[in-house]
This record gives structure tokens, sequence and C-alpha cells, in this order.
């Protein structure tokens, strides 16, 4: 199908571009990468009064080092994050997550602050957000607010951001030496939606992982952060079946969605065992750190 | 009648200008109203990446992208890539496995393995991986992945 009529503007600055968004009393959309807007406007899913293309605004572009945090702007694509040596080195848990985001031609226009703004559930950047409890920078005319990740999604495609608001960047935590993470996902095929996934962030503390950030995203309407993981410490020597327990614990927290996909109970087992399998792993490399 | 703009842009080392509605994807742009109909439109939606084409030497859907976007951009379709003998290791290649039958899927398959290519030297696992992003429905891969496989094994100055 074809997309319906809608009034395109290309504003060469942020304040232009607020503006518009402003005084489109909700009927303006962003428009960044496009992969996710532009299928819902060829099968006329969503119908803008006006899109606000940003791609000119160059105060949106760039991942840069802050120190202790990595700035990811408005216009960074997939692409970029994948190829990036600073998010190879300092933010490893996206550096893990981002083969698995799309395919290849998606991801030289899609970005990742629009994957954030869409709050797609089976989307991995919501999901790494709020595992690194990255902040979210929000902007509308004349003024900036700044809300954590794990406030910030609301419901299936639903956040905090207002219709007047845009992401201009996100800002990431950047890895300290005694963090470790995990990644699995559950999909059809490489690059596709999944099913289930698991992202994770923790502590290596001479093997032992502790402080665990365990996030729950696909099955959910929104990206679940485990309360009952945050109390867990995984020894060296724990058992295969422990771990086995500790990941059933964690997806009785679980609200899966029936879908498609696969029903509820189907998806509290898949993520036991991506969940299993991931902190079986995070142990084995926690292990070998513990002892280098 | 909603607002016309201007876009210019390079297409296969020429320009192109033309005045376009917001709501034409590029896609349709370089079919309809250039003429150009090698690049092809399967899904749409992004799916299917028939319509992957190359943007700064980067495969893109062609679909998913407003033709107003294309302004300033330096593109290149399947013609492009034909006519300067870009992708004819390849081509010969496909052709030499039988690497397509009804070739619907061939001209984006072909961006894809040109941008591939001209990045790194892919094993077989990782030319499946970006093979990801398109379907093909006549072949079952195999004959693609031999195709472009051969083209990676190539002495560095013959691949493309």
């Amino acid at each position: 199908m074809k997309a319906p009529a809608f009034l395109y503007r290309r504003p060469p600055d942020l304040d232009e571009a607020l503006a518009l968004l402003a005084d489109g009393a909700g009927g303006a959309q962003v428009l960044a990468g496009g992969q996710s807007l532009m299928p819902t406007l060829n099968m006329r899913l969503s119908k803008p009064d006006m899109l606000v293309d940003i791609n000119r605004i160059d105060v949106l572009r760039g991942i840069a080092d802050r120190g202790e945090t990595i700035r990811i702007g408005a216009l960074v694509r997939h692409a970029e994050v994948l190829e990036s040596p600073l998010v190879a080195r300092r933010l490893p848990l996206m550096a893990m997550v981002i083969p698995h985001v799309a395919h290849m031609a998606v991801r030289n226009r899609g970005t990742t602050c629009g994957s954030i703004a869409l709050a797609d559930p089976s989307a991995e950047m919501p999901a790494v957000a709020v595992a690194l409890n990255a902040d979210i920078v929000l902007r509308k005319r004349g003024a900036t607010r700044t809300i954590s990740a794990r406030d910030f999604f609301q419901g299936l495609y639903q956040t905090d951001r207002g219709d007047d608001e845009m992401i201009s960047e996100i800002v990431f935590p950047a890895t300290t030496p005694d963090q470790i993470f995990g990644f699995a996902e559950l999909s059809r095929r490489q690059g596709d939606f999944a099913t289930v996934g698991v992202a994770i962030a923790a502590r290596n503390g001479l093997g032992a992982i502790r402080d665990l950030n365990v996030v729950i995203f696909g099955s959910e309407a929104t990206p679940l952060l485990s309360t009952h993981a945050a109390g867990i410490s995984i020894e060296p020597g724990l058992r295969n079946d422990a771990l086995t327990d500790i990941a059933h614990g964690i997806t009785e927290e679980m609200d899966p969605i029936s879908n498609h996909q696969g029903r509820s109970d189907t998806k509290r087992k898949q993520a036991a065992v991506l969940l299993r399998r991931t902190l079986h792993d995070m142990r084995e490399r926690a292990a070998h750190v513990g002892t280098a | 009648m909603s607002e016309l703009h201007d876009v210019a842009f390079t297409l296969n080392g020429k320009p192109v200008s033309a005045r376009v509605e917001a709501r034409l994807h590029l896609a349709d742009f370089l079919r309809h109203t250039l003429g150009l109909t090698g690049t092809h439109i399967g899904c749409e939606h992004g799916v299917c990446g028939a319509c992957n084409i190359m943007i700064e030497g980067r495969s893109v859907r062609s679909c998913l992208m407003l033709a107003v976007q294309a302004d300033g951009s330096n593109i290149e379709t399947i013609e492009g890539l034909t006519e300067r003998n870009a992708i004819a290791d390849l081509q010969r290649e496909f052709v030499a496995r039988n690497a397509l039958q009804c070739g619907y899927c061939t001209p984006g398959v072909l961006a894809t393995a040109a941008e591939l290519l001209a990045r790194c030297k892919p094993s077989r696992a990782e030319i499946r991986e970006a093979l990801s992003g398109n379907f093909c429905r006549c072949t079952g891969y195999q004959a693609i992945v031999d195709a472009i496989e051969a083209v990676a094994q190539l002495p560095p100055d013959r691949g493309t």
C-alpha cells in the first residue's frame, strides 16, 4: 500500500523542530531513521498530519565519550553503534546486542533513540536501556528533562514522552571493570523481532556475580526489570540445578502476552531456558576473570 | 492536492532533480517516475529486501525512505552498479551457479552482497547473516551463499 498524504518539514535546527512539534498539537511526528515509521505509513496504520524530518540537525549526531557516561544522539544509526570502537570498549552490553537488531540495510538507517521512542515490546534497545539504567533526554520547546529508562516505558508502544517532546539523546553509564553482561534472545531468524529475550548487567566480585539487573523483553508489554534477581548472588561453585531454580524464580515475575509467536506459558518456559543458559555463561566468564 | 517538494540527488553517477509529493517513497520514485524498474518492490514494509539500493555505498530499503529524503545524496541502483561493472564478479558467479530462479529478489540480494564484500571477506556464516535481510523463495539460498563466497575468495584486486 501507499502512505497517506502528510505535510513534510525538514528543519535545519533543533529549535525549529521543537516549534513544529509544539505547534503540531499531537499531529506532528519525528522522522529520524523511519525504519518503523515508514512501514506503519505504507500500511496506513498511522496517519500523521506532519512529519518533522530531523536528519539535517547536526547537534543530534554522534556518539560521545563523556567520561562516566556515553552519549548517543538522536541521529545515531544502529550501524554506527555496531561499528563504534567506543561502544565496543565502554558499552559492552550494547555491542553484544546490536548484531541482533534487524538487518544490515535497516541498521544503516534505523536509530537507537528511534527504537527507544517507539517502544516496540520485542525491540532490543529498550531492554538494554533499562538493564544499564540509561537516562533519556527529552526536549520540547523551551524545556529539557531527563528521565530514567526504568520510568520511561509505560505500556505497549506507550512511553512517558509527550506529543510535543522528542528524544534528543540517550546517556548510558559507561561500563566499569567489575561489570559483567549477558544477552540472549529467541527469534525465528537472525535479526527478527524477539519472541522473548534477556539482557543482563551485573557485578563480578572474585567470581561471584551480584547486583543482577535482569531484563526480560519481547514477551512483556514493556521491558521487565526483575526485582527477584536483584537480591541474588551467584557464587562460583553454584550447581547448575540451582541456576535453573534462579531462572524459574525470575520468570515468576513475568506477565507474557499470548500471540502468534506463542502462548504465555510457552514464553515463560523459553525465558527460563534463556536465563539459565545466559547465567551459566556469565558464571563461567566470571570465574575466568576472577582467577585471572 | 498535497504539497510538492524539490529533490535533487546523484543517481548512478548522474544528477537527477524532480518535484515530488512527500508521501512518495523512493522505490516508487525510482520505478514510476524515473522508469528504473530494476529496483523491485516485494512487501513495501521493509521485510523482504527486494528494494535494497545503495545510498552513500550502503544498502538501504528504498521502500522505507521518502523520495524527498534522497535530496543531496549519492544513490546507486542495480542499473548503475551493473553499468559501471561494480558487481560484475557477483553477477558472473550468480549466473554460473543458477543462484536465482525467478530473479525477483536478486537486485536487492546483490546490493546486500556488494555492501558486505566492500566491508570484509565474509565467512559463510557472515554471508548467511547478511542475507537474513533478503527473502528468496526460489533458491533455498545455498547457491546464493556459494556465489557470494566465491567472490569473497577472489584475490583482493579482483573482488567486487
